[in-house]
């Protein structure tokens, strides 16, 4: 026997590692790293749109702005932070030892990690500046020759290459490696989301990997794809980068729903409510999911029949998102509330995607969105879904999961200075931006005359647009500050039913000295009514009390 | 033992109880602001909330309407939570999962998650692809007496009217209450043609024409802006529409359809040799002359348009000179170079381009 190889420490312990433990909080890091950098060219850019003809950035570095904060929320931001969460915790709450493929877990990381790398090393060169949708003939070498481009196309394909990698490990690990009894029925409801990012993840990615790598053919070989002189089509780009954009917006809230639908139990002190239903309709969003592209492209010649058939595909999507808001509404009721934090941040959720999912319909409808499409209202719409959705939900995550992460409750006092900070500062920067975009104020100017009457709404969104940053950094210091001193967590300070409560905080190596034996979808609730009827301490009740149960 | 028995932490309830009010004031505050903002008047805007023609009215009845919709809906559900809220149990008491309440909650679940949403969106189907898309179409060939072509450029607009020599740029001039084909093209990257105020938008793609129809109701001015990002100026990228008597649009028509005159002054002969024969030509078109660039917009009536460079400044005369020197500084990135001229030279060019009526 050559006996167990010494433990790393250090540096080299986090480069090498294959934990997907210290792999997920890398993850987290990196991407919170990316959201500072995202936030801040946000906020750059509302301070040039603060009042009419302002000079403060000229109009290449704000289109550079545009390109880098969208590029950057999408693909740095929101995609590869849910990677960080379900690699943390997909392993934890299914009961298992580690992800599938460890290795290739390590290697999904650095091939995101080097895709951002790249991306933002064309800072120092000519960044892009064509919008983050990169359309041709815009993106083509004739009108962006910049090499910016091509640092966006190899972007795509490395964080692609590592989402998909990333995805076919979720994929492989859930179905192989749940704790014995964990059936389909009793899947925690975030390991539903994780699983269905992954599909989505599989399903879209070709073909913005495809479309990327045609536009790098025709901008450095010469070829035509996009170029209507060589007999290709600009609205190929279109169809190619939507097949992929529209389900990569699912891809970034499936597993959002996953969160609430694990937080709001745990702090209603009840059952989930539809199970089932909520885990069906995350099914049934992707499903619809995948054939809605083209409400992108309601403004481009296409017959109105396809308009209806894509209006009625996007309508379809707002009856399982419908059960799913109802599902957690009726989940809180008659419950016994327990508002800590993330429960702030689920609720904040939930009111705020329902406004995001509303103005969707609302786009949805091609007569409307003719009028609506490309103007501030879409934008307010996106930030709605994105920020008011995703990332409050991300929030709400990160307060639920931070002692389990780091062994330490995060302050409640700053984590409530931090939701109302970030609350009001969202709604009262994009809320505004609905008028925007109805009184005609197209998206993507850098600047704006004035005596449209925008003056005054870009005013209190670029104001908003600070009191959302503030909030954020609350939240930021909050965490670093917990990290050392916060209070000592235990193994499950929520009171919580899923299986990542049931070891130490943080977990050990191998995660799971015992696993127990799964017998529904709240495990925690089995151990802790065993542990009360049986007076015995918590360990003894990880081997099934009976054969068979 | 009493499951229903109000708070009795106290204090504690405050911070949350707020999260539900304040929760709902800021839903009250937002569709007001929306209100104020439907409500403020703009002479020669481009909002979609003065419509001046039947289709754009048509869509903003249509959006109106789902508004309603959407906040019954959003207040619904946020009432919903409120009272989630109100009534939850004390913290610590087993919850007793009663039958007829689980019959309550699902309830809730089919009638608002799915009953209701399946019957709004069903009406929606029909009234917007029945009523509004009529309206908003396109007319077919040879409906209209008057036909357009407008082709997007980085970043301008040139404006043709086929049947006539006539050529613009940025300003459309239209006959009042007649309706218009509208033919969109692009010579180079996505542009989007755009008036709120007339109609919905549509995009100019490389390969594929794209047409609209524009009808004013009332003489005056509408403004456009390109909608699809095309480039470094896409913020200076607007057009004004003219809807005129139609006395007044056939003279304006005629007009433009004339070359121009022969320059009278000296000075203005000089300035067309300048024009002729720095790189002006290259670019612009002014037909009477040779000069026949196809670049930059048509500046055969330069005279009769109110503004410059797709409405970024007036053309006033203190603007044309500062843009001819520096067309950099108004519109950073745009094709024009600035030109080195002497003073004479410069002088006589704008004597020149007064002339241009």
């Amino acid at each position: 026997m050559r006996g167990l190889p010494d433990r790393k420490t250090g540096w080299l312990s986090w480069l090498s590692t294959t934990d997907h433990k210290k792999i997920g909080l890398m993850y987290i890091y990196a991407t919170f790293l990316f959201f500072m950098l995202g936030g801040v060219e946000a906020l750059l850019m509302r301070l040039q749109l603060a009042q009419s003809q302002n000079t403060l950035i000229n109009p290449q570095t704000y289109e550079a702005l545009v390109t880098m904060h969208g590029t950057t929320m999408i693909f740095l931001f929101v995609v590869p932070v849910l990677a960080g969460f379900g690699n943390y915790f997909v392993p934890l709450m299914i009961g298992a030892r580690d992800m599938a493929f460890p290795r290739l877990n390590a290697l999904s990381f650095w091939l995101l990690v080097f895709g951002g790398i790249v991306f933002y090393m064309s800072v120092f060169f000519t960044p892009p500046n064509t919008g983050w949708t990169f359309y041709a003939p815009l993106s083509d070498s004739a009108f962006s020759p910049s090499n910016g481009v091509d640092a966006w196309i190899f972007l795509i394909h490395l964080t692609g290459l590592s989402s998909v990698l990333g995805a076919i490990n979720f994929v492989a690990t859930i179905h192989n490696m749940r704790a014995r009894g964990m059936g389909w029925a009793r899947m925690p409801l975030f390991i539903w989301g994780i699983l269905i990012y992954s599909y989505l993840l599989i399903l879209a990615l070709p073909s913005v990997a495809a479309a990327v790598t045609m536009l790098l053919t025709d901008r450095h070989f010469g070829t035509g794809f996009f170029d209507v002189a060589q007999g290709g089509d600009p609205l190929l780009w279109q169809h190619l980068f939507w097949f992929f954009g529209h389900p990569e917006v699912y891809i970034m809230i499936l597993p959002v729903f996953g969160m609430i639908s694990e937080i709001i139990p745990v702090f209603s002190r009840k059952p989930v409510f539809g199970y089932k239903a909520i885990a069906a309709s995350t099914a049934a969003i992707a499903f619809l999911g995948m054939l809605v592209w083209a409400h992108h492209m309601f403004t481009t010649p296409t017959p109105i029949v396809v308009l209806a058939f894509f209006m009625l595909s996007s309508f379809a999507i707002a009856v399982p998102t419908g059960i799913k808001i109802f599902n957690w509404i009726a989940t809180m009721w008659r419950g016994a509330l327990v508002f800590k934090v993330p429960m702030y941040f689920a609720v904040g959720f939930i009111a705020q995607f329902l406004i995001g999912g509303i103005s969707g319909v609302m786009s949805a409808v091609f007569p409307v969105d003719w009028q609506l499409q490309d103007t501030y209202y879409i934008v307010a719409h996106i930030h709605y879904v994105l920020f008011g959705g995703s990332v409050f939900g991300i929030f709400a995550g990160l307060y639920y999961w931070f002692p389990k992460m780091s062994g330490r409750m995060m302050n409640e006092t700053l984590g409530k200075v931090s939701f109302w900070l970030m609350f009001v500062g969202f709604n009262m920067t994009f809320f505004v931006q609905h008028a925007l975009g109805l009184e005609g104020m197209p998206r993507r100017i850098y600047t704006y005359q004035s005596g449209y009457g925008w003056d005054t709404e870009n005013l209190i969104s670029t104001i908003g647009s600070f009191i959302l940053a503030a909030g954020i950094l609350v939240t930021l210091f909050n965490a670093v500050r917990s990290v050392k001193t916060g209070k000592k967590a235990g193994n499950d300070p929520w009171n919580a039913n899923t299986l990542e409560w049931f070891t130490p905080s943080p977990p050990p190596e191998n995660n799971f000295d015992v696993i127990p034996r799964i017998r529904s979808a709240e495990p925690m609730k089995d151990i802790r009514r065993e542990v009360a009827a049986a007076g015995r301490p918590a360990g003894s009740v990880a081997q099934p009390v009976a054969p068979g149960t | 033992m009493d499951t229903r028995g109000r708070d009795l932490r106290g204090k504690r309830a405050a911070p949350a109880g707020s999260l539900v009010r304040r929760l709902l004031l800021l839903a009250g505050l937002g569709c007001a602001l929306l209100l104020i903002a439907g409500c403020g008047q703009s002479q020669g805007g481009q909002s979609t909330l003065h419509p001046a023609s039947d289709q754009s009215r048509k869509i903003l009845h249509l959006f109106w309407g789902m508004l309603a919709a959407a906040v019954v809906v959003f207040i619904g559900a946020v009432v919903l939570l409120a009272i989630s809220y109100r009534r939850r149990n004390r913290e610590g008491i087993p919850l007793v999962e009663a039958e007829n309440e689980k019959a309550v909650s699902s309830g809730l679940v089919v009638a608002f998650g799915i009953v209701i949403p399946v019957a709004c969106l069903i009406v929606l189907f029909f009234i917007a692809n029945i009523g509004v898309v009529k309206a908003t179409d396109a007319p077919a060939p040879g409906q209209t007496k008057m036909n357009v072509t407008v082709i997007g450029h980085q970043w301008f607009w040139e404006v043709r009217y086929p049947g006539s020599a006539a050529v613009t740029a940025n300003e459309i001039h239209i006959p009042v209450k007649t309706p218009v084909n509208v033919t969109l093209k692009t010579a180079d990257v996505i542009h989007s043609f755009w008036v709120p105020e007339l109609n919905k938008k549509v995009d100019m793609i490389p390969g594929h024409p794209n047409t609209l129809e524009l009808y004013a109701d009332h003489v005056g001015m509408y403004r456009g802006q390109c909608a699809e990002f095309c480039g470094l100026q896409h913020a200076h990228m607007s057009m004004a529409v003219y809807a005129d008597p139609p006395a007044k649009f056939r003279a304006w028509l005629a007009n433009m359809a004339k070359p121009v005159a022969p320059p009278a002054s000296p000075q203005a002969k000089a300035g067309e040799q300048v024009f002729l024969t720095q790189q002006c030509a290259s670019c612009h078109t002014i037909r009477g002359t040779s000069a026949r660039g196809t670049i930059g917009p048509d500046l055969t009536h330069l005279q009769t348009r109110n503004t410059l460079a797709a409405l970024t400044i007036p053309n006033r005369k203190g603007y044309l000179g500062a843009w001819v020197i520096d067309p950099q500084h108004f519109k950073p990135g745009n094709k024009m170079p600035g030109l080195n001229l002497s003073g004479a030279q410069f002088s006589n060019l704008l004597t020149f381009l007064e002339g241009l009526k």
